[in-house]
């Protein structure tokens, strides 16, 4: 049960991640690259915490929770700074 | 998860089995919604599943392995944060998406900011009209001259008029 558990869910996990890295190497645009990092940092999270529930611990508890705030705060900062180029309009 | 469970155990690691699975399978759902969707507001979509649904199906998984009642406050904690962090740099996302532009207006069913940029625009195209007036007064040139530049700054604040519009007290 444990077994199949993890292979199925990083199977899973792992085909996630490859769509996500993929759309941030793509793009096209900043804010599609920020939006699928995002979700790489709520894959990752997900890895985590499936790590502690089949293996019954909470070591990475604090480090989801840090997680969050990181790509809070990152995605935050890059919105705020994208800048407004006229020239390329609808590039998405 | 225990070996060779039986009884509650085996009833508990099953679903702790559903729960991870779905949960992992949230985020292969936002990947391909990444893949397929053709713009920012639609990928956007999509992008949430794994960071609010997905995370709560894992942490509820872990809830149900650690069997403290003590876990059950600490995962809602780390969840609250998520659905606390998520929306405002949706937020964030999402508007600098509307005023870089990175959108297909066609696609929207509706665009609830349409109206405010018009009227941003049709103000500052007012403000522009009687500054122009009252130079002209000053210099005193004639009234032909003066439309024609006015029509011209109304089409300016018009192009501009996304961008204005969002510059607002929160920007």
């Amino acid at each position: 049960m444990k077994d199949i558990v993890l292979i199925v869910t990083a199977v899973i996990l792992s085909l996630a991640a490859a769509g996500a890295i993929y759309r941030i190497a793509v793009g096209p645009s900043l804010l599609d690259r920020v939006l699928a990092s995002d979700v790489l940092l709520a894959i990752l999270g997900a890895a985590l915490a499936i790590d502690m529930a089949v293996n019954r611990h909470l070591n990475n508890l604090v480090l989801l929770v840090a997680l969050t705030l990181i790509g809070f705060v990152g995605s935050v900062t890059v919105a705020r700074f994208v800048a407004d180029r006229r020239g390329q309009v609808n590039d998405s | 998860m225990t070996p060779n469970a039986t009884g509650a155990d085996a009833v508990i690691d099953a679903v702790t089995a559903v729960l991870l699975i779905v949960g992992a399978l949230m985020s292969l759902g936002a990947a391909i919604g990444l893949l397929r969707f053709p713009d920012l507001m639609s990928r956007m979509h999509a992008a949430t599943k794994p960071q609010v649904l997905g995370l709560f199906l894992v942490l509820a998984a872990i809830g149900l392995q650690m069997r403290e009642w003590w876990v059950w406050p600490i995962l809602a904690v780390a969840w609250i944060f998520q659905l606390l962090t998520v929306p405002v740099s949706a937020h964030m996302v999402g508007r600098a998406g509307y005023r870089t532009k990175h959108l297909h207006p066609e696609l929207l069913s509706i665009d609830e900011l349409e109206a405010v940029v018009v009227r941003a625009a049709g103000q500052r195209a007012a403000e522009k009209a009687q500054e122009a007036a009252s130079e002209m007064r000053h210099t005193g040139s004639t009234r032909d001259d003066g439309s024609a530049r006015e029509s011209g700054n109304a089409r300016d604040a018009r192009d501009s008029g996304s961008a204005g519009a969002n510059d607002g007290p929160s920007a």
